[in-house]
């Protein structure tokens, strides 16, 4: 990589970034786009989780960057990276920036966490060191060389780094100990100059792993830098050795500096402020004593942060009238596309929604079941899992009763053992080492006009007839003519003699608690006349279902406008009763076969009618 | 956040379970110590410390966090429980000054009286680049009379093993018979206070009596970011505050706040009789915003020193905006008040996000604002800057408050000057 000794970054820096730092990325390839770089400064992406090509946009075309597991894999594909931005945590980030100090491609390092301990910090300065590499930071957000490379979000919107002069070299070299404010000065700088030429914030840690006065000294041998600006801040002696550069003239180029935290005096007790490395108490390290300091040294201190440009407007106008800084021409920057969330957030867009949703929403601080936060469901005993489905199934909040029956119903069809062809079909996937989902969706396919599905049938059915007030026997009538039989009528094994116990008791229930039973009492006529030709013509669990739940709904008439019964009816809201509960079954069914290791089923051959015979070899 | 100090009780307590599991000190024995917080009974320190029964020569001190307690009159030596009851009574009835900060005693360290003879001094301290062990066989109350007496040696951050030998160019003054034992308990500091994260450790004095090492008086500061790593290690520890510095409500709300979020949230009052008030954004910003207050000579006008960063969400900080509204209404002044909603060009803070919090605060605060007649000023770069003025000023102008919006277009410390205009 083509790079001179006092540079850390240039046009042609290829960057690693450690951690998945999707908006980071986007704005450094912004940044990088707006520039006319020639190559997109991000080259490779680490995450310990997860790999994978990434998508980015380049300008409006998108590119693919690739993500790695380790850097040690990410650097045997990528030979010219020699940049690391770190963005592991403050608990990881040790021995992530460990491995890269011992990779030899990497020659800076940048730790944006913030709350690394400051022994492993200190080991990380002694380890890097020994190996000669930059870190920069902990606890920054790291820096920019205007037009040429910017650290991970330093400069913030694209718009604010056009307005304070980044997308094109200045002549000002700038350090500080804090991020945020480093953007800040960038804007001063800008304004009061041709703006920067690189701007390092070295983080607010205690010890930092490069201080403000290596960089100075690194800036002050590049040629293109003319000048420099360093904000210091209370607490830590870095400051006094940039005094001590001064007067041993390492660095001469005219600097202005200033050191916050003059307030400090205010305080009787030592106090901390918002940087771990800025705590006030000791008298050579205040902020008055560092400002002093250095002015005795020759450095231009202003009498207040409030001064800081106008100090910076004067000396550059110095330089260009020695000549030493020629204007920059300005170049125009490239322009980056609107970005979709951007642009929607400040309503300047609009676009159609693709999906309607009106019974739960995941937009606020909890997700809500029908504008019922989900803690509170879960949290009142006496609710149910029949008043979640009154929630998001009818949209209803359905009373005490009405929620005990649907449980009833549920339970009653949960299973019916592991012959009918639902549960038949989940066992036999899960004998073919199908998973849960695959076997129970199996299982569930079987459901339809033969299987399970008649409480539909039968619902619409019984409702028709009665609406239409036919009786009884005028209902069966028409139904021998149409040669259907009727759904919701009629048992395998159970008769009028024997009857189904779980019919006995759903009927129990809705005759106590319903208001309304005309629909079970029709039924239950129509039964009387089926049973006279068959004895197991009898109303079923179906059936019984399927009227039973129109009767209740016809007892909440504040609740179910009879419009509103047809729709459910018509939307097969009933046949999902069945649905759900059997799930349980066949889930059942499936850990079952689990359980028990059963292998591969293979269908007798006895149990098979052959129409064909097969051949024999003799 | 970083270096913070720690009680003496939980220091030694630290230290002495540290040394009694390591194999050069198989026979030491934790020393017997008890810490008495005044707002809680007696009976209670009895009960936790069966030891204290009718115990003749005790030794008790305050456990603040400050030193120099022999020369301040602050050390009961060789009493008995029921005149440690009695010391503690007169030393804790009422505010004493320290310096230049009064504060109540509160917690105090009992322990056995240790008599001795000798009295060693042992530091170790962090440099950028190294640790440093410093030792004086002259140690005690006249120290810093002494210093020049304190051998410094410098252990390498990779490869201390190597460094620790030189421990014994540090003992050159101490008699035969303890030299032996003085360079293992150095050895076994040092490792202590490396593997817990300790970033100061000053004992002055230890001794040595026929029981082994006595730690009389230590001094200790660990690094609190390192509770990832230390948690076990350090057992229930507290983070008392500096003695003088009683925490408010409102500022202990904020710290629970801080203590549970991603972003930073601080709030420190300095005088809620005061004018100016200030909600700035960024660490560094919040410094240089109060900064201006002192220099303009506004500082005994400036209420508070706080700020909010790292990309707080918008509950967090209408929680953060109410805490501090609060605290402005509480006492009624003559004249006006000035609210500094400032901060330097955001690099990711989104500040329409942040402002719509501080409107929903606006919006709790309105009526008392106007009676305290408080007049806002806001300056603010960063994403989305421009929705965020836009709304903030609609917002107050809706609810019928004064303010005036600035962007990165002025400068970020110009609003003090307006604000100081407007109290004046």
């Amino acid at each position: 990589m083509n790079r001179k000794n006092y540079e850390l970054f240039n046009r042609e820096t290829q960057a690693l970034i450690y951690g998945n730092q999707e908006k980071a990325i986007q704005r450094m390839l912004d940044f990088d786009y707006v520039c006319n770089r020639k190559t997109p400064s991000v080259k490779a992406i680490v995450n310990p989780t997860g790999g994978g090509p990434q998508k980015f946009f380049y300008g409006d075309k998108e590119i693919l960057i690739p993500m790695y597991r380790s850097i040690k894999k990410a650097l045997a594909f990528h030979h010219n990276i020699d940049v690391m931005v770190n963005f592991a945590s403050f608990r990881s980030a040790f021995i992530s920036t460990k491995q890269a100090i011992f990779h030899k491609k990497i020659k800076t390092i940048v730790i944006i966490a913030e709350g690394i301990p400051e022994r492993r910090t200190r080991e990380l300065i002694a380890l890097s060191k020994k190996h000669k590499k930059w870190i920069i930071g902990p606890a920054t957000v790291g820096g920019v060389v205007a037009g040429q490379f910017k650290i991970g979000n330093t400069g913030g919107t694209i718009e604010n780094m056009i307005a304070s002069k980044l997308h094109r070299s200045g002549s000002v070299g700038f350090v500080s100990k804090s991020g945020g404010l480093s953007n800040e000065m960038y804007n001063v700088i800008g304004r009061n100059s041709n703006g920067i030429y690189e701007g390092i914030a070295i983080g607010g840690d205690a010890f930092p792993g490069t201080r403000l006065v290596d960089h100075l000294i690194r800036m002050e041998k590049n040629p293109k830098i003319k000048m420099q600006v360093v904000l210091g801040e209370i607490g830590g002696t870095d400051e006094l050795e940039i005094a001590k550069a001064i007067k041993d003239k390492i660095i001469k180029k005219p600097l202005i500096a200033w050191v916050t935290g003059t307030c400090a005096k205010q305080f009787s007790t030592e106090v901390q402020f918002g940087h771990a490395g800025a705590k006030s108490g000791v008298d050579i390290e205040s902020a008055d004593a560092k400002n002093k300091a250095l002015k005795q040294a020759g450095a231009i201190v202003p009498n207040s942060f409030n001064d800081i440009g106008k100090k910076i407007k004067q000396t550059y106008q110095k330089l260009v009238k020695a000549k030493i800084i020629q204007e920059v021409r300005e170049n125009k920057p490239a322009a980056i596309p609107n970005d979709y969330e951007t642009q929607l957030k400040e309503k300047k867009i609009r676009k159609p929604t693709q999906v309607v949703c009106s019974i739960s929403c995941d937009t606020g601080d909890e997700a809500t079941y029908l504008g019922e936060p989900i803690s509170k469901v879960t949290n009142k005993e006496s609710l149910g899992l029949g008043y979640v489905i009154g929630l998001l199934w009818f949209k209803k909040k359905l009373p005490l009763f009405a929620c005990n029956y649907i449980e009833m119903i549920l339970k009653t069809v949960a299973d019916h053992g592991p012959c009918v062809s639902g549960a038949m079909n989940t066992i036999v996937s899960a004998r073919a080492g199908k998973d849960l989902i695959s076997s129970l969706a199996s299982g569930l396919l079987t459901i339809g006009p033969r299987f399970g599905g008649a409480i539909d049938g039968a619902a619409k059915h019984f409702k028709q007839a009665y609406d239409r007030k036919l009786t009884a026997q005028e209902f069966v009538k028409e139904m021998k003519a149409k040669g259907v039989n009727i759904p919701g009528i009629g048992h395998k094994v159970k008769s009028i003699k024997n009857p189904d116990k779980r019919v006995e008791i759903l009927k129990k229930y809705a005759k106590k608690h319903f208001k309304i039973n005309d629909y079970l009492d029709y039924a239950l006529a129509v039964e009387q006349i089926t049973i006279e030709k068959k004895e197991n013509l009898i109303l079923n669990v179906d059936g019984c279902i399927a009227t039973t739940f129109i009767d209740m709904m016809m007892s909440l008439p504040n609740i179910f406008s009879k419009k509103e019964i047809d729709k459910l009816i018509e939307l097969g809201f009933l046949n999902g009763l069945f649905v759900l509960g059997r799930s349980v079954g066949l889930m059942g069914h499936y850990f079952d076969q689990l359980r028990y290791k059963q292998r591969l089923y293979r269908f007798p051959t006895q149990d098979v009618l052959y129409l064909t015979k097969g051949k024999s070899n003799e | 956040m970083a270096q913070v100090g720690i009680r003496e009780f939980h220091g030694k307590k630290i230290i002495y379970q540290a040394l009694e599991k390591c194999n050069e000190f198989k026979k030491f024995k934790q020393k017997k110590l008890a810490l008495y917080n005044v707002d809680n009974s007696w009976q209670a320190l009895i009960k936790n410390n069966q030891w204290l029964k009718n115990k003749h020569n005790l030794v008790v001190k305050p456990d603040q966090l400050f030193g120099k307690r022999g020369k301040n009159n602050l050390i009961g030596i060789r009493l008995n429980l029921n005149q440690v009851r009695e010391w503690i009574k007169q030393k804790s009835a009422k505010p004493i000054k320290i310096g230049q900060n009064q504060d109540r005693l509160t917690h105090f360290l009992i322990e056995p009286f240790v008599k001795h003879e000798q009295e060693f001094y042992v530091s170790i301290t962090q440099r950028r680049d190294c640790d440093e062990i410093g030792f004086s066989v002259q140690g005690g109350v006249e120290i810093e009379k002494n210093w020049k007496q304190v051998k410094k040696i410098k252990i390498d951050l990779l490869d201390f093993e190597k460094d620790l030998k030189a421990i014994q160019r540090l003992l050159v003054k101490v008699d035969a018979k303890n030299k032996k034992i003085i360079n293992q308990f150095i050895v076994q500091l040092y490792k202590v206070f490396k593997k817990y994260h300790f970033t100061f450790l000053e004992i002055n004095p230890f001794t040595i009596t026929n029981q082994g090492i006595e730690i009389l008086d230590l001094v200790l500061k660990l690094d609190d970011t390192a509770s990832f790593e230390c948690k076990n290690l350090w057992g229930d520890l507290e983070f008392p505050v500096p003695f003088g510095r009683t925490i408010s409500e409102a500022e202990a709300y904020i710290k629970s706040l801080d203590q549970k979020t991603g972003a930073s949230l601080k709030l420190i009052m300095l005088n809620p009789k005061a004018k100016i008030w200030t909600m700035v954004a960024g660490g560094g910003a919040s410094v240089i915003y109060a900064d201006t207050i002192t220099d303009l000579k506004l500082g005994q006008e400036m209420a508070n020193y706080g700020e909010y960063s790292g990309d707080p969400t918008t509950n967090e900080t209408y929680e953060y905006a109410k805490t501090l509204f609060s605290q402005m209404i509480k006492h009624k002044l003559t004249g006006n008040k000035a609210l500094i909603i400032g901060g330097g060009i955001a690099n990711f803070t989104d500040v329409a996000k942040t402002f719509s919090g501080i409107i929903m605060a606006l919006d709790d605060f309105q009526e008392a604002f106007k009676q305290h007649k408080v007049k806002i000023f806001v300056r603010r770069g960063g994403p989305n800057y421009e929705q965020g003025l836009k709304e903030i000023e609609k917002a107050a102008k809706e609810f019928g408050l004064d303010i005036e919006v600035h962007g990165p277009g002025t400068h970020m410390t110009e609003v003090v000057k307006l604000a100081l205009n407007y109290i004046q």
